[in-house]
């Protein structure tokens, strides 16, 4: 009895504290989002933008799991599309992320890849969810003419973003990564 | 950074060369070139216009498309997003400028092209 009064108290702890950090990711995630809207980066189209949020993104997968990353970058999603964006572009957003988490997962539970490739592999595929949806909605396979620009800006974002995760790990503590 | 992610990084590379080369292809220039302006508002063909006059076209409320010397450009569209306002003039063959919120998508086509329309159909 003692040792189940123990353990539902730890287990409650546990759980304050992930919803402390869940909500800091969530937190900045949301900054990130802000002050992309900040600095224009343009790739030649319109609408291609770094996704610094996705530091967080990728953070989250390695030290929280895949679920929570998952949750994380939906909510994200949702709220930037209240606030700064568009609601239109919630489902692309969120078409992308699934797409590319999903991706990440796969290679990260592969082992074989550095952060850097995970990250390089999720920028590609969340631009070919979006690529996917658009020509669902638009109903027209024509879009492929932009292949090119998307595939080499998810390399170059997906690179700089998993740069920047890899310089993160150093100052978070080792031993957390699942 | 690992092997595998140059390797990964590499293929994704040649993917994108392939996809480009492949819109090289069906570019013709010059005179042998017939392209025309598809307008395209939820799937179904709009109009299809002659890149070679000037025209400014409403397209519904909601979009205003402009042709120039042989230059398509949105001028004009009320979604909150403006990226179809913003995008670059396009000329080229299977160039698009799309407005999401609108589903409305210009697009260049080329006669030539007209006999992979039936592929097209499968495939979408």
């Amino acid at each position: 009895m003692m040792q189940l009064q123990d353990r539902n108290q730890k287990h409650r702890k546990d759980w304050g504290r992930q919803s402390a950090y869940f909500g800091m990711f969530l937190a900045l995630s949301l900054i990130f989002s802000y002050v992309e809207t900040l600095i224009p980066i343009s790739f030649g189209i319109p609408g291609i933008k770094l996704g610094l949020a996705n530091i967080v993104t990728v953070t989250a997968l390695y030290y929280a799991g895949t679920k929570e990353a998952f949750v994380l970058a939906i909510l994200r999603n949702i709220l930037t599309g209240f606030l700064f964006g568009n609601l239109f572009a919630i489902f692309y957003s969120i078409a992308g992320s699934c797409f590319s988490i999903l991706i990440m997962h796969l290679l990260k539970k592969r082992g074989s890849f550095s952060v850097i490739g995970v990250s390089i592999a999720g920028g590609v595929f969340h631009n070919i969810g979006q690529l996917l949806v658009a020509m669902l909605v638009v109903e027209s396979l024509s879009i492929s003419y932009y292949m090119p620009v998307l595939l080499t800006a998810g390399i170059l974002t997906g690179a700089v973003i998993g740069l920047l995760v890899q310089r993160l790990q150093r100052y978070l503590q080792k031993g957390q990564t699942r | 950074m690992k092997k595998n992610d140059w390797i990964l990084a590499g293929t994704v590379l040649i993917a994108a060369l392939f996809f480009l080369v492949g819109n090289c292809f069906t570019e013709r220039r010059g005179k042998d070139a017939e392209k025309y302006l598809r307008i395209k508002v939820d799937g179904e063909v709009f109009r299809e216009v002659s890149l070679e006059e000037d025209a400014e076209i409403a397209i519904g409320e909601h979009n205003r498309v402009k042709i120039q010397d042989g230059q398509v450009e949105m001028i004009w569209a009320d979604c909150p997003d403006q990226i179809c306002a913003a995008h670059p003039k396009i000329s080229k063959n299977r160039e698009s400028i799309i407005c999401l919120p609108n589903k409305v998508i210009l697009e260049i086509v080329d006669r030539a092209d007209e006999g992979s329309k039936e592929n097209d159909a499968v495939a979408g």
